[in-house]
């Protein structure tokens, strides 16, 4: 399944957020947008995932416009983790993670056998299955997240949208994370924030400054020094990791920038 | 949890049951749970024949047509009261709001202030409180809706605040119609109505809020999906596939009118509607597929007792059930408070 996004405009009170953007992720590719605070990823994510409306362009999933279906098909293919999710009152991870069973369901219909065993498959995958009968608000935020993403699976969608996934974690859980949504082999497009981070899992990379795409190709082709200048304001060197294989950034403080000049 | 669920809602059905049958056997004359029973299975059309009468007339009188229906409709306003408070929690998103809030309760009572002392509707004879103030409440409630419905969205905020707005302005009728009153009697009768009262319960005025009850009841459970994602936020709705704007507005429909008839037949009953919620989520968690079914048993189980003690506390006189209901839940709510383990819904 492919998800992409053609034009897109977007303001807030008169002022341009984004300026036709433009973000192409093929089946089973692992996208991510980088670019600064402000730069515009989460907009474009809001965007993509029907939150707001764009002014102008159009968002395809598997080439059908988003707006043109009901919120109910898309959410049977398109799941989305989002970055902030305040829980109000007492959930427990199992309630949490069955209302992603939601878009699968008739309107006067309860959970049946096998929503069940999905939902327990969902908390099994993502490694939570002991805090099913946990209530939400007493897990860390590594835990809370792997809430969040098994109710993406529960929602078997085929199409992962993920806005900061590693934001709070601790860099264990960090990794874990990225490494499930990498074993899921979904169709994903995350915004990230930790350049390292995204030159490790995604295929492609999009360098979002200022509403505008200023650059993407692979990992290895986006992140170079003058791209890290030009757009984040840093000095970063950038190797090839021996064992990864992938782009590893050192970024370097501007006290050691003047010495070496 | 299920099987937690069901043992759980099979007790409070049991215990529903007790209350309800001891409930009609106190009064000024007691009669014992087997003639309740026997009273009651006799009205049933296949088994009647099987049941020997040997009771006296007045006994079945004041089982079957005095207490029966009374306790019958104590055990629905509760019932009522207390999916409604549930559902106005999760529409708000705030565990503070109450069925109330709409202005329901201030519409009714202009309504029935005008038929109390102003002597309104009576071509409608004793239909006439039950009618007026079920059209105050419609009225107070589609003024609050239209206040807070702009540009096709329903703001919870301005739906809190116009709720307010409209509720002042109300009581400042009634209040004025009262102020102009000479007669203490109306004063008395308005009072009593207002701290709510199930007094007036007969098998004919029932029928009416018994079925708005069980579709209302019925349309909250099957939405119980809706409802949590009314917790959740707009945008975890999005994402799921629910458009919460119309859920809104679904909702506020709903529980006004449910709000509205029972408080047509009961008057203003506090405080079941805000507390009974909060001490079901204490038992089975925020899910609204357990919080509505059991707030409905544990509502009802409360407003039977609450209206056997308004009858006996002070008999001959009746107390108002608000009375009661505020004096057992405070105390209750206050102890609430202190336990810092319960949240409140502050989210964490």
């Amino acid at each position: 399944m492919t998800l992409e996004a053609k034009q897109i405009s977007f303001s807030i009170s008169d002022e341009r957020i984004l300026h036709e953007v433009s973000v192409q992720i093929k089946d089973r590719q692992f996208v991510g947008l980088i670019g600064p605070n402000g730069s515009g990823k989460s907009t474009l994510l809001k965007n993509m995932y029907r939150l707001v409306k764009p002014e102008s362009g159009t968002v395809l999933l598997n080439g059908q416009d988003i707006l043109k279906q009901s919120s109910k098909s898309i959410a049977k293919n398109l799941a989305v983790v989002s970055q902030e999710t305040p829980v109000l009152f007492d959930f427990t991870v199992q309630d949490l993670v069955s209302m992603g069973r939601t878009p699968h369901k008739k309107l006067l219909e309860f959970d049946q056998e096998h929503d069940f065993q999905i939902v327990k498959d969902a908390l099994k995958q993502t490694g939570i299955a002991h805090l099913e009968k946990r209530s939400y608000s007493s897990l860390s935020g590594g835990e809370k997240k792997r809430v969040m993403v098994a109710r993406a699976l529960a929602q078997q969608a085929q199409v992962l949208i993920l806005d900061e996934p590693t934001n709070h974690l601790d860099i264990q859980h960090q990794l874990q994370l990225m490494d499930l949504i990498q074993t899921l082999h979904l169709t994903v497009v995350a915004a990230i924030h930790d350049l390292n981070i995204a030159a490790m899992y995604c295929d492609q990379i999009y360098v979002l400054q200022q509403g505008r795409i200023v650059c993407f190709g692979t990992p290895e082709e986006v992140l170079t020094p003058a791209l890290l200048k030009d757009v984040f304001g840093v000095y970063a060197d950038i190797q090839t990791h021996p064992l990864t294989g992938k782009p590893y950034l050192t970024y370097i403080p501007e006290q050691f920038t003047k010495e070496a000049k | 949890m299920n099987r937690k669920f069901m043992l759980l809602s099979m007790t409070l059905l049991l215990v529903l049951i007790i209350s309800m049958t001891f409930a009609i056997m106190v009064g000024s004359v007691s009669v014992t749970p087997l003639y309740v029973w026997k009273v009651i299975l006799s009205k049933i059309p296949i088994i009647q024949s099987s049941i020997e009468q040997d009771w006296s007339r007045s006994q079945e009188i004041i089982i079957w047509q005095i207490r029966a229906p009374r306790v019958l409709l104590a055990a629905i306003v509760g019932a009522g009261l207390a999916i409604a408070g549930a559902a106005i929690q999760a529409l708000v998103r705030n565990s503070i709001a109450e069925p109330y809030i709409l202005g329901i309760s201030s519409g009714a009572t202009v309504g029935a202030t005008a038929v109390i002392i102003l002597g309104a509707f009576s071509f409608l004879g004793v239909y006439a409180l039950s009618v007026s103030a079920f059209l105050g409440s419609l009225t107070a409630m589609g003024l609050v809706f239209f206040l807070s419905h702009v540009g096709g969205r329903v703001s919870v905020f301005r739906l809190l605040l116009s709720g307010m707005a409209v509720s002042f302005i109300l009581s400042a009728i009634s209040n004025f119609i009262l102020m102009l009153s000479k007669q203490e009697g109306g004063m008395k009768a308005v009072m009593f109505w207002m701290l709510g009262s199930l007094a007036g319960a007969k098998w004919s005025i029932l029928v009416i809020p018994a079925v708005i009850f069980i579709v209302v009841f019925a349309l909250l459970w099957l939405h119980y999906r809706n409802l949590n994602l009314l917790l959740l936020g707009e945008e975890a709705a999005v994402t799921l596939g629910v458009n919460l704007q119309q859920v809104r507005i679904q909702l506020i429909l709903l529980v006004s009118l449910l709000t509205g008839v029972l408080v047509a037949v009961s008057g203003s009953i506090g405080f079941v509607g805000l507390i009974i919620p909060h001490i079901v989520r204490l038992i089975v968690g925020s899910n609204h597929k357990y919080v509505i079914p059991i707030s409905a048993l544990l509502g009802g189980i409360f407003l039977v007792w609450a209206d056997a003690l308004a009858r006996i506390l002070i008999a001959p006189e009746e107390m108002p059930i608000g009375i009661i209901t505020a004096f057992c839940g405070g105390p209750f709510f206050i102890w609430l408070l202190r336990r810092n383990n319960y949240s409140f819904g502050e989210g964490d």
